[in-house]
This record gives C-alpha cells, structure tokens and sequence, in this order.
C-alpha cells in the first residue's frame, strides 16, 4: 500500500516538487556539520551582527578570479552614532572547497575537519551574516534545522501509541469506561492547547542538559496532541468492533488486549498515516512558537524558533534581515509537508475534495 | 420546548467538564517545584499579612487534596488572590480578557464573510484555475508561521511608519473624544487582526470549499438541477443550507484554534490580551495569575463550543429529532 501510495504521491505535481524540497532540506541536515563551514558553538565575537560576506568572482582589474571574498570591519562612527561595517580590502580571502577547517565529529562519532567550503584561516565566510555573538547564522541554521525537523516527529511517535491505545480501550469497552476516559479527554482539549504547551514547558527544572530538554519537550509536545487523536480513534473503533471478524475472535477467546491491538487497531492504519503527515507540520510550528518565547530549546543549542527570538528587537529586523531566515526555512518546510499530507489524504481518501 | 431542553441539557454537561479541567490544571501547576509565594515573599511592598492570607487562602500547609478544594471554593466564590506585583487577579483579568474577545471575535467575523463566499466560489469553480490559485494562497497562508508573520508585519510597520508598532492604544488615547478612541483602537487592531485574519481564513475557506462540493455532489441537488432550476438557486437556495451546518461546528474549534494562535501574535504585537497576561504569567512563575488564566482559557473555549453546538440545534432540525 505504501509503495502504491508512493506511486500516486509522484504523479502530483505539488507534491513532486514537496518531497524534493524535502529530501533537500534533510540531506542538508543530515550533512550539517559537513555542509557548515563552521560549529554550531563558534563564535567570533568582534564580528557580531556582520551583514552577508558578499563573494566576488571578478578581480579590482575586472578580470575572472577564483571566488574570494573580504573580512569585515566594524567600526564606530561618532557623527551619526551608527555602528558601520566596511570591507577590509587589505587582504583577500579565496574560498577553498573541500579544505580542512574547524574541527568537527560528524554526527558526533567520526571526527574530522574537511567542509564543504571555507576559507584561510584568519579570513571568515559568513553566508548569511552572524547573530548577536558572532556566530555563524547559515551554520546555526543547519544545526537548528536538526532540532527543528525532528521534534515534531519524535513527538508524533510517542503521541500516536498513546492516542491508538487509548481511543481504543475507551471504544472497545464502551460504556462507563469510555465515558470516564472521554470526559477526560475532553478536559484535556478544552484547555488552549498553547496555553498548555506554555506552562507545561514552564515547569520544567532549569538545570537540565540539552538532550534532557529536547526529550521532555518532545513529551511536552505529546501531551498537547493525544487527546484529540484518542477521540478520533474511539469513533473508528466503534464501529470496527461491531464487525463479524471481531466477534469472531471473541468467540474463540481471544483476549480483549489482542483484540484492540491486532484486530482492531490495525484497521485505522490509513487514517494514521493521514493525520500523521497533516500533523507534522503544526508540531514544527509548536516547537519553534515555543522556543520563539524562550520556553522551548535554550541557547547556546539552536532551533528555528530560538533563533528567531532575536528578530523580536525593532532593530535586528529593520537592519539585519538576514535574522529572519530560519522564518523563511519554516514556512518553506511547513508548506512542503502540507501539499504532502493533503496529497496523501486524496490519494487514500478519493471521497475528500479538500483540494 | 425540546430543543431548549436540549440546550439546558448541553450547558449543564460543561460544568463537569470544567470541573475535569481544573484538577488537572491545578495538579500541573502544582508539579512545578516553585513556591507559589515566592514572589509575593520578595516583594517589600507587600506586607506580611497578605502573604499570610494568601498562605491561608490556598492552604499551604495542608495536603494537596484539600488545597484544590480550598482554591475551588474561593474560584467559585470568585475570590482569586493576589498577582506577584500585590494587584487582585480577577481585576487583572476583566481588563485583559475583552481585549482577547474582542480580536477574536473580530477575525471570526471577518474569516466568515470572507472564508464562506470564497468557499462557495472556489466549489462552484472547481478545478479552474481561479480554483487551484485559491487552493495554492490557502496553502501559503497554512503554513506561515503566525509569530513570524506578525514579526513581518511589524517590520513592514516600522518601514513604512503606516501603522503602530503593537499596543492597542496611543499614549494620548486618555485625552481622545470617544469617536477618536474607537478609530485609534480600530487603528491598532489592524496588524493583529491581519496576522490571525490570514491564518485562520485559509482552514475555513478549505474547509467550506470541501462541504459545497460534497453537497454539489449529492442527489437532491442533482436532482434540482434536473428539475431546471437555474444554477444560481440551486447553489444558493438548495445546496448552501447543507453546506453551511458542519461549518458551525468548526466555530467552535476555530475559536479554541484562535485563542492558542492569538497568544504568540498578541505577544509580537504587545497586544494586552490573555495570551500576553498568561506569558507574563509564566514567565514570572506568578501561580495565582496562571492558574485563573489558564482556568479563564479554557472557560473561554468551553463556551465557544457551547455557542457553536446550540447555534447547530437551532440551525439543523436533524440533530434536533436524533437528540
């Protein structure tokens, strides 16, 4: 079934160019620390809010040179109290593709100093400017993406279990069971589901590691969606479980637990796969408004939300626009995954004309 | 007389809800490790026997059990302590929560009159290309970030200088005749309500667009068609009545789905809605501010969907029959 919907995903233009976008962004990702020309944690401080080093290929004698670029230089004009930023043409800097630079372990085992690009070694390559602390924005970028990409789907994978089972207890047993178990559902969805997320990640302890943190906000981010998908999950099962079959494993004395996991729960396959892919999207948007507020991933590790709490200031967005990428980077993700998902909700619901 | 026996019987089932909804977010808050009265402790402006009310009020010293009990009677008694900074919550409360109704209810309007109609078009329409235009704006407008579309909109403000950048009033708005209060009010709303306008408008426009051609599909209609009826009618007469029902359902959910929305956009843009008082809230470990923000929330979305499901008994005579 998953290569047929595979098949049909393909032949959807939208959908085509999605996934390619997709995979892109992954790859990139994926091979952040080869791809960066610098760590997530390095920082050159006299550098701070640098605009985008601009790189030139035609030489002062306007003849074709290989790819260099200058250092900036930041300085104070006391005329106009402005902070200005000019090109250090003393020296030139080449690019070098393939060239050892800042030191790295590649996805944290294999370690190595080989970019993609970078440049000699007092020279700096800044694609896309550098934030407050003269880090690196195009790197933090990709090593924020890693965080950014995969939250909203490990929370996908601890919500959904949690949702198939409880939605199908409460169906499958009915009655004063499923009313105590919906009412409290219910409760859950009738709180702002970002009110909740906010004082749920509130509460966390503050001296905690990185990697704590990411794996409770990954709960955290659970905790808000279950209920919802639980109560969908108990309409299916309602009506699966009045089915021959079901009563047929009834009879010969199956246990209700077998019953509700390998009877009846695997019938809702394709509505999971549906609401998974339609919901992957609004966890990315949670955890980057999240981190946006300074709730979510906590500096110095970076997120797409985290660093855009920076473009909060009046004038980081009118003078450093390049601040507001990761923005641009969400919003491409989140409409990829959006044609994606109502791609595959026609595909295995013809019925629905969402689209 | 049955639908309002209906409707009675459908207001009382939200007062267990609610009651659902205080425990669990009672016990969420009491799992943070801070002192509630910490903050109120370090004030030097506040005096001791305050905190030592307030020690009481909640019941500090006793178990947990008794401690909801004790903070559900005096919710209901619409006692709700005192903030951080000494002011009366519920004083806190009645000066946010209008604002957050008022830019909520003003985008749902605003998404209905323009979500449905576009609906309708892009059915009557369908698969041409003013269609497919529709369906790619709607899918941009899903998937920008709010927070990000408000930071946006605040840049181009700041740009321009056409709008002011957040608040809701100007710092002259004391001294206005009302007639210039309403239009400097009007004036700043624009922004907030943009950013929400456009998020919220792009579910409701798919989703309108999705029940027309259900409809448009069924037999009655076609059988309208046959009968020749011109088109106008039959779209608008027939077809409209039906499409429009699930549609009070999701007002409810739109509601709930502003109220988390609005939060971020109300904190871009300064805005002093319940989103803003709840951040601050947290920001500031304030338990009593949290607790009656996040209660006054869910109040909130509870009532919504009230209003949504009793709009649909008095609209759709089936449910009234199964009921």
């Amino acid at each position: 079934m998953i290569r047929e919907v595979f098949k049909q995903l393909w032949k959807d233009k939208f959908a085509r160019v999605a996934l390619f976008v997709l995979v892109i962004i992954y790859m990139l990702l994926f091979f952040a620390d080869f791809i960066a020309p610098y760590t997530k944690d390095f920082s050159d401080r006299t550098m701070a809010y640098v605009p985008p080093s601009k790189i030139f290929t035609i030489d002062e004698n306007g003849r074709f040179s290989k790819p260099y670029t200058y250092n900036y230089i930041r300085e104070f004009d006391s005329n106009t109290l402005e902070i200005k930023y000019r090109f250090d043409r003393s020296k030139k800097h080449y690019i070098k593709f393939f060239a050892k630079g800042e030191p790295y372990k590649f996805l944290g085992l294999i370690p190595s100093s080989i970019h993609l690009f970078t440049t000699d070694k007092d020279g700096r390559i800044y694609l896309l400017g550098t934030d407050i602390n003269g880090r690196d924005v195009f790197s933090r970028l990709l090593f924020g993406g890693r965080i950014s990409m995969t939250i909203g789907f490990l929370a996908l994978f601890v919500l959904f279990p949690i949702g198939l089972l409880y939605g199908g207890i409460s169906g499958y047993f009915g009655g004063k069971v499923d009313m105590i178990m919906m009412r409290f559902a219910e409760a859950i969805m009738s709180i702002p589901s970002f009110y909740l997320l906010i004082i749920l990640a509130s509460i966390l302890p503050s001296g905690m590691t990185s990697a704590q943190r990411f794996l409770l906000i990954v709960i955290i981010l659970a905790l808000i969606g279950w209920a919802g998908f639980a109560r969908v999950v108990r309409g299916m099962v309602l009506s699966i479980k009045t089915q021959e079959y079901v009563q047929a494993a009834q009879s010969i004395g199956a246990s209700k637990f077998r019953i509700i996991t390998k009877h009846i729960l695997p019938q809702t396959t394709s509505f999971v796969i549906v609401a998974m892919t339609l919901s992957v999207p609004s966890y990315i948007l949670s955890e980057s408004g999240l981190s946006f507020i300074g709730l979510g991933i906590q500096q110095p590790d970076a997120s797409w939300g985290n660093m855009l709490k920076e473009a909060q200031e009046f004038t980081n967005i009118i003078y450093r626009p390049w601040l507001l990428t990761p923005g641009v980077l969400i919003f491409i993700s989140v409409l990829a995954f959006n044609l994606i998902g109502d791609t595959i909700r026609d595909i295995l619901d013809p019925q629905s004309k969402v689209r | 007389m049955e639908t309002l026996k209906y409707i009675i019987k459908r207001i009382l089932q939200t007062i267990p809800l609610l009651i659902v909804v205080s425990i669990i977010s009672f016990f969420i808050i009491r799992l943070s490790p801070v002192d509630p009265l910490a903050e109120l402790k370090l004030n030097p402006s506040i005096s001791p026997e305050t905190v030592q009310k307030e020690k009481e009020r909640l019941g500090l010293d006793k178990p947990i059990i008794v401690q909801y009990g004790k903070w559900a009677v005096s919710f209901v008694k619409g006692d709700l302590g005192v903030t951080s900074s000494g002011e009366k919550v519920s004083r806190k409360l009645q000066e946010r929560i209008p604002y957050t109704l008022l830019l909520t209810s003003i985008v749902i309007l605003l998404t209905w009159f323009v979500g449905v109609p576009l609906g309708i078009i892009a059915a009557v329409n369908w698969k041409t290309p003013f269609d497919r235009i529709l369906t790619v704006l709607t899918s941009i407008g899903m998937a920008i970030p709010s927070f990000f579309f408000a930071v946006l909109l605040l840049m181009f403000a700041v740009k321009t200088g056409w709008f002011p950048v957040g608040g809701l009033t100007s710092p002259d708005f004391a001294d206005m005749s009302f007639g210039r209060k309403f239009l400097d009010i009007a004036y700043h709303l624009v922004l907030p309500v943009t950013v929400l306008f456009t998020i919220s408008l792009a579910s409701l426009q798919r989703q309108m667009r999705a029940n027309m051609l259900d409809v448009l599909d069924s037999d009655y209609v076609k059988f309208a068609r046959a009968k020749g009826l011109s088109e106008f009618k039959v779209v608008y007469k027939h077809a409209l009545r039906n499409a429009i029902n699930p549609m009070i359902t999701l007002l409810g959910f739109e509601f709930a789905g502003l109220l988390s929305g609005a939060a971020l956009t109300e904190y871009v843009f300064n805005y002093p809605g319940l989103g803003t008082l709840i951040l601050e809230a947290v920001m500031k470990s304030d338990i009593n501010l949290v607790m009656a923000s996040l209660m006054m929330g869910a109040v909130m979305l509870v009532t919504g969907n009230l209003i949504a499901d009793i709009l649909l008994i008095l609209t759709d005579p089936r449910i009234r029959v199964k009921s």
